[in-house]
């Protein structure tokens, strides 16, 4: 039985006369206006009660029409909705509208059609696959690491069913601590010892765990921002913020533009100057929400702009937020320096109650389907908030069992580093290579799993609208799907993120090939 | 160790952190307090408090771990054919949901409905849990400052789910014992003029079928009443079915699925259905919720709003392995529905021989009853005195009706699935204790 799931289209109950309903009513209030002439102030009082006259004696007409036993369905387009919807216009298209109205919150984000999201979408309906569709389009839009995947496959198909005694349910069908079982929380808490360097001691009691980084952005921002207040963000910045913030906290994010010349590291003056830009416009700044390493760039921040951050922070009494996701994916010559490490080491002088750490397994470990993120606070009153919120996004019990099993597999998460580091390592230099080897230039990076490509030599004009025509190309001709800097509120057109941890070292001539296409394109109309 | 004095914190909360609208501290919180310092426990703590007030599943668990014990290739990966199995789920980032689980969850709800109702798998938009799935609705159906109508006595949940973070209201649509607590249109109009007196916009009715605590379905006739109430407002229906699976009888549950493909889906972009695992299949810890809606554009929303509330990849994949075996659901469903109706027939009888009189339900895992003859005053006063008497003497954690918004003092929910027979012939015991005191007692009383 087949059944076609169209929105019912509406028009068929009162379209097709609410047009001439609104000539109708046009037609006698000229009348009226005409008639009177003089004042205009005088004929239009009286203009308006008999618009409205006219509507009532509709109204009443359509409910005599109906039989008078039954209570009948009115059609979603009638009129009770007037004094919210006094506009004409949407009298007239009423009849084209699904009836009943969602949330101002609902419209935007079902209006959002920004390129991160339009590209995902793209890719996603004509999926490149070697064998089966070798035309598809090739997704280096999605920040996932495939590279290591095998060594993860090979331990679930070891271990992932409980081994020789297989899954079993018991213990974790019943409601679990919303926040995360205790066994997830040391697992995790060992984990990201290892991850941070080894020098960072993490303590569960100032865990609150949630079902992906995501909604742990979210909660965070619930839990120290109120509606219309914001966070200072280093631009370019992770497309996702805007979502987590901004969404259901109501939460604004105010870029700080980081440049070229600085290979997009963060300069203090120009947080100082959005700070008091802010201010000036009446804006109460919450906190600073940070990557590091930087998505989209890749670049860490140094210990010495930790301790800038943290007093900026002191100073104007707002939060810190830093978002440590991707703390094991580096791949540079350069040290991570976690925020908790300095925390940890000058603890006496900073007061850590405002600073506060997103982590989780998707980047790391790959395991972006598990769900499983991290929110680190030394903030009492937030943890106990977090506990509370976190019940709308925890983490399903049956994958905290078998992530606890895997991040205690010490020699296993070993191996794994060491084999992805290297990994990550070979096709980062590999790419960023060939990338230079036909024109395009990448901002020095040593973390995450993007490289952050200058193309401002091949957009026209040099805006975000040649950008977005560049994107254009890259899906259609290129067929390939990267993240346009404008959807990372890049201040600078031009420049993409590329993902490279989805591509093994055989299939970059292949991207490298793609990439080259558009370039040559680009060239020969300019 | 010195007494640190600890410096006062500084930096500012937001006003969610510092408010109580989570409702953690009214009192059907506070008897859950009285269970974890003192836990029954049939061995070792025989005179602790049980819990009665947690509506969870235990009686079908052991069908349960039958099954993944006779079906390991459920929770295995890429054994087999199925090479690329773990790629595809540990990759999966997308807030679709895998589709042989959405598949298999349709499959289950139509099953559960006796196939008097066709779900769409692409409707279905997955979240952690049926909490996350009403908070989720009432943030895409109602703006800040708006309201949903809800009948009382409700679910304590809601006081949080539907208007913390949301900054929602809820108006109720007040339910009395002179009808069994039915809805009725007068209810429904005074509710809605109610909102109108406080100038907030009503964006919906939100209905729990069956019934959280009454544990009584809603009937066909009061259902299309109600369709027809929100079609008139232009306004939208939530009904969360939660607990449509565990209906004692196949035939007394009618949903609003049913109703809307009897009348070809006309009006139906306002109704959405919450359904989820955590009562019928007894799996909370798995936080497997669903949002299944008739209308696009929510459907597209929620799907997006989803990222903060995914299920684990790993657990679609075994619940789909679970739910698409249409042998195992049946006898899941039928042995299920079985047992809870033996339980609910134990307690009422048990209450009964009391002379405690509970109101007729048909599912759930819960009966609602009343201690109004019980009460010294028929207030809330009253009702938090004997609470706090049954709680801290008879040693049972039940719900008092007044957290449930019953306007009718005396009632309390009194769950009966989340404990062995034993422990329930236990329970059963101290109430009727508890009662031969206090006829005894006023009885002497009266006699002075």
């Amino acid at each position: 039985m087949t059944r076609t799931r169209e929105p019912e289209s509406k028009s068929k109950t009162s379209s097709p006369s609410s047009s001439s309903t609104g000539m109708k009513l046009i037609v006698p209030l000229q009348g009226v206006v005409q008639g009177r002439g003089g004042i205009l102030l005088g004929s239009l009082i009286p203009c308006a009660l008999f618009y409205f006259f006219q509507l009532y004696l509709k109204k009443r007409r359509r409910s005599n029409d109906k039989h008078p036993s039954s209570n009948p369905p009115s059609p979603s387009s009638s009129f009770p909705e007037l004094p919210r919807t006094p506009s004409r216009s949407n009298l007239s298209s009423r009849g084209s509208l699904t009836g009943v109205r969602l949330s101002r919150l609902a419209t935007t984000i079902s209006d959002d059609d920004s390129a991160y999201y339009v590209g995902l979408n793209r890719a996603s309906r004509d999926p490149y696959h070697k064998l089966t569709n070798p035309d598809g389009i090739i997704q280096l839009g999605l920040s996932d690491n495939t590279l290591s995947l095998d060594l993860i496959g090979d331990w679930m198909r070891k271990w992932g069913s409980g081994g020789d005694d297989g899954l079993s349910i018991n213990g974790i069908a019943t409601y679990q601590a919303f926040d995360g079982v205790d066994e997830l929380k040391l697992a995790l808490s060992d984990f990201m010892h290892q991850v941070m360097g080894g020098s960072v001691h993490f303590d569960t009691s100032n865990m609150v765990l949630t079902a992906g980084a995501t909604p742990a952005i979210e909660i965070l921002s619930f839990c120290l921002a109120d509606h219309g207040n914001a966070f200072l963000v280093p631009t370019p910045y992770y497309p996702g913020f805007d979502r987590d913030v901004k969404w259901r906290p109501g939460v604004d994010l105010i870029p700080v533009h980081c440049r070229s010349a600085d290979n997009f590291n963060l300069s203090m003056t120009a947080l100082e100057q959005a700070y008091s830009q802010a201010r000036k416009r009446g804006v109460k700044v919450r906190g600073i929400l940070v990557s590091n390493p930087s998505n989209p760039v890749g670049n860490m921040l140094t210990q010495d702009m930790l301790y800038n951050l943290i007093d900026f922070a002191e100073d104007k009494n707002i939060h810190l937020i830093v978002d440590e996701v991707f703390a094991g994916s580096t791949y540079g010559s350069e040290k991570f320096v976690s925020v908790a490490e300095i925390l940890e080491s000058d603890s006496e002088y900073i007061d850590n109650r405002r600073i506060h750490i997103i982590y989780g397994l998707s980047k790391d470990l790959a395991l972006a389907g598990f769900r499983v993120g991290v929110i680190y606070s030394f903030n009492k009153n937030v943890l106990a908030t977090a506990r509370k919120l976190c019940r709308f996004s925890s983490i399903s019990a049956p994958t905290q069992r078998l992530v606890t099993s895997m991040l205690s597999d010490k020699k296993f998460i070993q191996d794994y580093f060491e084999t992805n580091r290297n990994r990550m390592r070979q096709v980062h230099h590999e790419f960023v290579d060939a990338l230079s080897k036909i024109g395009i230039k990448c901002a020095k990076s040593s973390g995450g799993m993007f490289c952050w490509a200058d193309m401002s030599g091949l957009i026209k004009p040099y805006s975000e609208k040649g950008e977005l025509e560049l994107w254009e190309k890259f899906m259609s001709i290129a067929k390939i799907n990267i993240t346009p800097g404008s959807a990372c509120h890049c201040i600078e057109p031009g420049w993409f993120r590329i993902c490279f941890t989805t591509m093994s070292l055989d299939e970059i001539p292949l991207v490298i090939e793609r990439i080259r296409r558009v370039v040559e394109v680009c060239k020969f109309s300019s | 160790m010195g007494i640190e004095i600890e410096k006062p914190c500084v930096v500012e909360l937001s006003n969610i952190a510092v408010s109580n609208t989570h409702g953690e501290d009214s009192p059907y919180f506070a008897g859950w307090k009285a269970y974890d310092d003192n836990p029954y426990d049939e061995l070792t703590n025989p005179s602790g408090v049980i819990q009665m007030g947690l509506a969870e599943n235990q009686v079908s668990f052991d069908l349960l771990e039958k099954y993944l014990e006779e079906h390991s290739e459920a929770t295995t990966w890429g054994k087999g054919v199925r090479n690329s199995s773990f790629r595809d789920n540990a990759l999966f980032q997308d807030y679709h949901g895998l589709h042989s689980f959405r598949a298999a969850m349709a499959s289950f709800m139509e099953q559960i409905r006796g196939e008097r109702a066709k779900f769409e798998p692409d409707r279905l938009v997955i979240t952690a849990g049926a909490t996350a799935a009403n908070e989720l609705l009432t943030f895409i159906l109602a703006n800040p400052g708006d309201a949903l109508l809800v009948p009382t006595p409700y679910y304590p949940g809601f006081d949080r789910d539907l208007r913390w973070r949301t900054g929602v209201k809820i108006v109720p649509i007040h339910c009395d014992s002179s009808n069994n607590f039915q809805i009725t249109p007068e209810a429904l109009e005074g509710a809605y003029k109610e909102a109108e007196s406080m100038n907030t916009k009503v964006r919906g009715v939100l209905i729990t079928n069956p019934s959280n605590p009454l544990g009584a379905t809603i009937e066909r006739s009061v259902l299309e009443q109600i369709l027809e109430f929100v079609t008139r407002k232009n306004i939208h229906l939530v009904s969360d079915e939660i607990y449509s699976g565990s209906v004692f009888s196949p035939s007394e549950f009618v949903s609003v699925a049913e109703i809307l493909e009897a009348r070809n889906y006309k009006d139906a972009e306002r109704v959405h259905i919450v359904y989820s695992l955590s009562k019928d299949l007894g799996l909370p810890g798995f936080r497997v919720g669903t949002i299944y809606s008739y209308n696009d554009k929510v459907v597209t929303t929620a799907r997006r709003m989803s990222s903060f509330t995914l299920i684990s990849s790993q657990t679609q994949h075994l619940l789909a392995s679970m739910l698409s075996d249409k042998d195992f659901t049946e006898l899941y469903i039928r042995t299920n529905r079985e047992r809870l109706r033996k339980r609910y027939e134990m307690i009422i009888e048990g209450l009964r021989s009391n002379g405690i009189e509970c109101l007729k339900g048909n599912g759930g895992l819960f009966c609602w009853m009343n201690m109004s003859p019980l009460l010294e005053k028929a207030t809330k006063e009253g009702e938090l005195k004997l609470w706090n008497a049954i709680i801290h003497q008879v040693k049972l954690n039940i719900s008092p009706g007044s957290s449930c918004h019953c306007s009718e003092p005396g009632w309390f929910r009194v769950c009966f699935a989340n404990m062995s027979e034993n422990t329930l012939q236990v329970a059963l015991e101290r109430i009727r204790n508890f009662v031969d005191k206090i006829r005894t007692h006023t009885l002497t009383a009266g006699s002075n």
